[in-house]
C-alpha cells in the first residue's frame, strides 16, 4: 500500500477537535492516536516538565475508569499502547483488534474530560518521575544534550528537557498539574487521527458520541517567546563518569514547515547518512556518508549520525559522534569542521542527491507499511504543518536542487550559529 | 475451564494467521531451510535467520570473537571493497544486519521489492567469501572495544552481567556476547578467518523471506545465491553445559562512580523454550510482571510506592535456561525497599498462585495479540524463523490460541514452584555506591 493511494477523511467535529481517518483493510487491526498541541515547549522555570507528568497522569485513571482497570481492559485484548511528550506535542495511541475500537475512544474521550488527578496518585507519580530523570542521569549522552539545549537556546522554551528540571519535578504542585491539563488537554488543541481496518461513517457516529462535549472549545493562549539570532560559537563541556568521549555539535536549524527544512534534511543525508522519520521501525546504516567515511573510516570516531527534527519552531540539527578510545575531540572537530567546509564550499554531487532521494523514498515507503505509522503521520504532520506535508514530502524533496542545498548549508552550518558540546569522560579523558 | 469464561476469549479466524496454507517450507540439498510467506500488500520484501553459530563457539581466552566476526563480514569479501557493498546496500535505501547471539548469529535485510535479487546476492557473498581485511578489522575492533567501554558505564548491563555471574558461574550464559576489551584488544583478522572457515556453513541455517516476492521466486533466489554454500568442515555447535541450581539466595552489588540511579535483576534460570512447563510460565509470567501496566510487580512496585520508572519481569527462554528476571531502576536509597516488594511478590506468585480472573484475562491477552505481533512483514518473517527453530510446526499460529487457553492454573503454579524458588534467588545491582 502506499500512502498516496489511500484516502484520507478529513473534518472537524464542533467543539474543534480534528478527526483525520484512513481506512486500511490489510489486517483487522485498528490505530487510534490522539495527539494534543502542548509539550515542554509550553512549559518556563518553575513548570517544566510538566507536560511529561500530566502524560504520566492520564494513566491513572478517571471516575469512570479507576486505576488498574484501564490498563487490564487494553492488556485483556491483547492491545498495544503507550504515549509520549515531546517539546510541542503529547500522543497517546492504541493499536488494537479492529473490533475493539470504541475501548481506545472510549478511554481516550473520558481521560481527555475526566481524569480527577488525585493528590495521592500525584506524589505516588512525584516519586516515579524523579526515577526516570534520574534514570536519564546515568547516560553521558543525556547530560550533554540537556546542556546542549541550555546553552542553545537563552529565550524559547526549548530550553529545558522534556523531563524537566529536578527542583521543578521536586516542587510542582497538585493544582498546577490540573490547571495545566484543562488548558491543554481540551478538543480545540488536539487532533484525533484512526488507520486501520474500519467503516468511515459508523466510526464518525462513534467518535461523536465519545467526543461530542461542547467542553473546551477555546483553544489555549500561547506565550512563545522567539529565540534571537546567535552570534558567535558558543561551547560548553560536561566531565563525568566514563570511559568514552562524546562530541555534539549543533546548528539552530529551521522549523518544520520552513522551506530550508527539506534542503537541510538532504544535506544531513549526504553529510551523516539518510533519517528515518517514523517513530516505529528502524533505519538504515550510514557507511557511505561523507562523515562516516572521515570520521569512523579512519578510526577517529567510532560512530556518526545526524538528526533534523520536525518542529514548530526553529530547532536545532545535531551530528553527534563517538570519539575513538586513543583519539581527541580537538581531532574530530577538525575533521568534522573539514567536511563542513567541503558542503558550504560547493553543491553536493548529482548522484549523492539521486541517492538521498532514493533512500528516503525507501524509509517512506518501509513507514507507511504499518497501520499503526499511518495513523502516527496524519496526527504527527498536524502538530508542525499539515497532513499536505507529508502527502507532498516525497514530491517537494526531489524537487531540491544541489544549488539550493548549497544555500541552505551556507545559511545554517556557519560557526556563529553553532553550539559546540563535547563530554569528558573523568575515567580517561581522552581529549 | 468454566465455558462462560471460555467463550469470553478473542476468537480469531485462524486461517487470516501463517499455516501450512499460506507457508513455504523446503530444504535445499546443502540444508539450508527456507520459509516464504507472500504479501502483495507490501512495497518491500524482508528476509532473516539464523546461521548455526555463536558465542558458545568460543572460547573464553577469545570472548568476543564471534560478534567480531559477523560485524566484519560485510567489511570485504574476495570480489567487493566494503565501500562497495555498503554503497551497494544504501544507495537503494536497503539495510542489512548481521549479529551473533549465544546460540546463533542471526541475520535480516529490508529493501524494496525490486532491489530484493540484489541484496540477497550481497548477503549471500558476504556470507560465503568474507576476505576480513586487516584495515577493516581494525576499525571493528576499535567500535567493539568502544562499545564494550560504554557497555562497563552502564548501570543495566553491569547489573545484568552481575546477574548472570550469579546465576551461571563458569557457563557461558555468563560470557559477554562482545567480550571484554582484554579479549577484544587481542582479536586479528586470522582469527576470524579461522572461526570463520570452521563454524560458518550451511548445516542448521534457517532463512525465512516474507513481502511482495513469489514464494516460489523467494525460494528460487535463495537456491541461486545460497546453494553452492559449503563447508564440508563445519563443526557441529558446542553443546551447552548443564548449569546447577543456586543453593540459597546470592547478592551481589557492582557500585559505579558518578551514577545516580541503581538498576537491580532479581531472578533464576527459567525453562529452556521447548520445555512443556514453557507456556505455562510465559503466561505467569505475564501476571507477575508484564500485564497491563507491568502485572503485579509494576502495580507494587511503581503505581502503589512510586519506587521505580520501570519495573518489570521477563522470561527470556531460548535453545537453553535463559534467565527468569525481575528488573527495576530505583533510587539507591530505596533499593532495599523495592528488593523486599519484589521478594514478596515472587513468594506470593509461588505460594498462591494466580486467580481464575488473572489466567482468563492473560490468555485472552495472549491470543489477542497474536495479530498484532504478525502485522508487519519483520514480525511475519521473525515467527517463520521462529517455528524452524523450535520446530513447532507450520501450523503452530493457527493451534496457538487453543494451546493458551488449555493451560491451567495448576500448570502455572507447577512451573512456578519448579523455577522460581523465593528462598534461592539471585539478586543482582549496580548504580552508585551504597551507604
Amino acid at each position: 500500500m502506499s500512502a498516496s493511494s489511500l484516502s484520507l477523511v478529513q473534518t472537524r467535529l464542533r467543539n474543534g477537535l480534528k478527526v483525520r481517518l484512513k481506512p486500511i483493510h490489510s489486517a483487522p487491526l485498528v490505530s487510534v492516536w490522539l495527539w494534543y498541541k502542548v509539550g515542554s515547549r509550553d512549559e518556563y522555570p518553575g513548570i517544566t516538565g510538566i507536560s511529561h507528568w500530566v502524560e504520566h497522569m492520564q494513566f491513572k485513571g478517571t471516575p469512570k475508569f479507576p486505576p488498574g482497570v484501564l490498563d487490564r481492559a487494553i492488556a485483556r485484548v491483547g492491545a498495544y499502547w503507550n504515549a509520549f511528550t515531546w517539546l510541542d506535542w503529547t500522543a497517546y495511541f492504541e493499536t488494537l483488534p479492529a473490533d475493539q475500537i470504541d475501548l481506545a475512544l472510549q478511554l481516550e474521550a473520558d481521560r481527555m474530560f475526566n481524569n480527577s488527578f488525585k493528590a495521592k496518585e500525584v506524589e505516588s507519580e512525584r516519586t516515579v518521575i524523579i526515577s526516570e530523570r534520574q534514570g536519564h542521569e546515568n547516560d553521558p549522552s543525556f547530560r550533554l544534550a540537556e546542556e546542549l539545549q541550555a546553552a542553545a537556546f537563552r529565550i524559547h522554551s526549548y530550553h529545558h528537557e522534556v523531563i524537566g528540571d529536578m527542583h521543578d519535578l521536586q516542587s510542582i504542585s497538585r493544582d498546577q498539574l490540573h490547571n495545566h491539563y484543562r488548558k491543554y488537554y481540551v478538543p480545540s488543541n488536539a487532533v484525533l487521527s484512526i488507520a486501520g481496518d474500519f467503516s468511515v461513517r459508523p466510526t464518525l457516529d462513534r467518535i461523536r458520541k465519545a467526543f461530542g462535549s461542547n467542553l473546551g472549545t477555546k483553544r489555549p493562549v500561547r506565550n512563545i517567546r522567539d529565540e534571537p539570532a546567535q552570534f558567535g560559537e558558543r561551547r560548553i563541556t560536561v566531565q563525568g563518569p566514563g570511559e568514552t568521549t562524546f562530541l555534539e555539535v549543533v546548528y539552530h536549524a529551521p522549523q518544520g514547515d520552513h522551506e530550508d527544512f527539506l534542503p537541510l534534511s538532504v544535506v544531513n543525508s549526504v553529510l551523516a547518512g539518510a533519517s528515518n522519520l517514523n517513530l516505529f521501525g528502524g533505519g538504515i546504516s550510514n557507511q557511505t556518508s561523507r562523515l562516516y567515511r572521515k570520521l569512523v573510516e579512519s578510526g577517529i570516531a567510532t560512530s556518526v549520525d545526524g538528526t533534523l527534527a520536525a518542529t514548530i519552531d526553529p530547532y536545532l540539527y545535531s551530528i553527534r559522534m563517538t570519539v575513538s578510545p586513543s583519539r581527541s575531540y580537538e581531532e574530530a572537530l577538525a575533521v568534522l569542521d573539514e567536511e563542513l567546509d567541503e558542503v558550504l564550499s560547493r553543491p553536493v554531487r548529482k548522484e549523492e542527491l539521486t541517492k538521498a532521494i532514493q533512500q528516503a523514498r525507501a524509509l517512506f515507503a518501509y513507514g507507511s507499511e504499518s497501520i499503526t505509522n499511518q495513523a502516527f503521520w496524519m496526527g504527527y504532520s498536524e502538530m508542525f504543518a499539515d497532513y499536505d506535508w507529508f502527502q507532498n514530502y516525497l514530491d517537494k524533496l526531489a524537487e531540491v536542487e544541489v544549488e539550493q542545498a548549497l544555500q541552505t548549508a551556507q545559511k545554517y552550518l556557519v560557526p556563529h550559529n553553532r553550539i559546540v558540546g563535547v563530554y569528558i569522560p573523568n575515567g580517561r579523558p581522552n581529549g | 475451564m468454566a465455558k462462560d469464561l471460555e467463550l469470553a476469549l478473542p476468537k480469531l479466524d485462524i486461517h487470516s494467521l501463517p499455516g501450512p496454507e499460506t507457508i513455504v517450507r523446503c530444504q535445499l540439498p546443502n540444508g539450508i531451510v527456507i520459509l516464504a510467506r507472500e504479501n502483495f500488500a507490501s512495497p518491500s520484501a524482508v528476509f532473516s535467520g539464523f546461521l548455526s553459530v555463536g558465542s558458545l563457539d568460543e572460547s573464553t581466552t577469545r570472548a568476543g570473537l564471534a560478534e567480531m566476526t559477523a560485524s566484519s563480514l560485510m567489511r570485504g569479501t574476495s570480489q567487493l571493497a566494503s565501500e562497495e557493498i555498503h554503497e551497494s546496500i544504501e544507495s537503494v535505501g536497503a539495510r542489512l544486519i548481521i549479529s551473533a547471539g549465544k546460540h546463533s548469529t542471526a541475520f535480516s535485510g529490508k529493501c524494496l521489492t525490486e532491489e530484493f535479487d540484489r541484496l540477497l546476492s550481497i548477503f549471500a557473498q558476504v556470507l560465503q567469501e568474507p576476505s576480513f581485511p586487516e584495515d577493516q578489522v581494525d576499525l571493528v575492533r576499535n567500535e567493539q572495544l568502544t562499545a564494550i567501554a560504554i557497555r562497563d558505564q552502564e548501570t543495566g548491563s553491569r547489573a545484568h552481567q552481575c546477574f548472570n555471574e550469579l546465576v551461571y558461574p563458569g557457563h557461558p550464559y555468563s560470557q559477554l556476547n562482545l567480550g571484554s576489551s582484554e579479549t577484544v584488544a587481542k582479536l586479528k583478522s586470522g582469527h576470524l578467518r579461522k572461526f570463520h572457515e570452521k563454524y560458518y556453513g550451511p548445516k542448521g541455517m534457517v532463512i525465512s523471506v516474507v513481502g511482495s516476492v513469489e514464494a516460489s521466486e523467494a525460494i528460487a533466489n535463495v537456491e541461486r545465491f545460497l546453494g553452492g554454500f559449503v563447508n564440508e568442515k563445519q563443526a557441529d555447535q558446542s553443546k551447552l553445559p548443564d548449569i546447577s541450581p543456586l543453593k540459597g539466595e546470592v547478592r551481589e552489588y557492582v557500585p559505579l562512580e558518578g551514577k545516580i540511579q541503581s538498576d537491580l535483576v532479581i531472578g533464576v534460570a527459567g525453562p529452556r523454550r521447548q520445555d512443556p512447563d514453557y507456556l505455562p510460565a510465559a503466561l505467569g509470567n505475564n501476571i507477575l510482571g508484564r500485564f497491563g501496566m507491568m502485572g503485579r510487580i509494576g502495580q507494587q512496585v511503581r503505581e502503589r510506592n512510586g519506587l521505580a520508572y520501570y519495573a518489570y519481569s521477563t522470561l527470556n527462554s531460548g535453545p537453553g535456561p535463559g534467565p527468569w528476571q525481575v528488573i527495576a531502576g530505583v533510587n539507591p536509597g530505596k533499593l532495599e525497599e523495592a528488593i523486599t516488594i519484589i521478594k514478596k511478590e515472587i513468594s506470593r506468585f509461588v505460594k498462591r498462585g494466580v486467580s481464575r480472573e488473572e489466567l482468563l484475562e492473560n490468555q485472552s491477552s495472549f491470543i489477542g495479540r497474536l495479530p498484532l505481533q504478525l502485522e508487519s512483514n519483520e514480525g511475519v518473517c521473525g515467527a517463520l524463523t521462529f517455528l524452524e527453530r523450535y520446530q513447532l510446526g507450520l501450523d503452530y499460529y493457527q493451534r496457538f490460541p487453543r494451546m493458551v487457553a488449555d493451560v491451567s492454573r495448576e500448570q502455572i503454579r507447577h512451573a512456578a514452584v519448579r523455577f522460581l524458588d523465593p528462598d534461592r534467588l539471585a539478586i543482582a545491582g549496580a548504580g552508585p555506591a551504597l551507604d
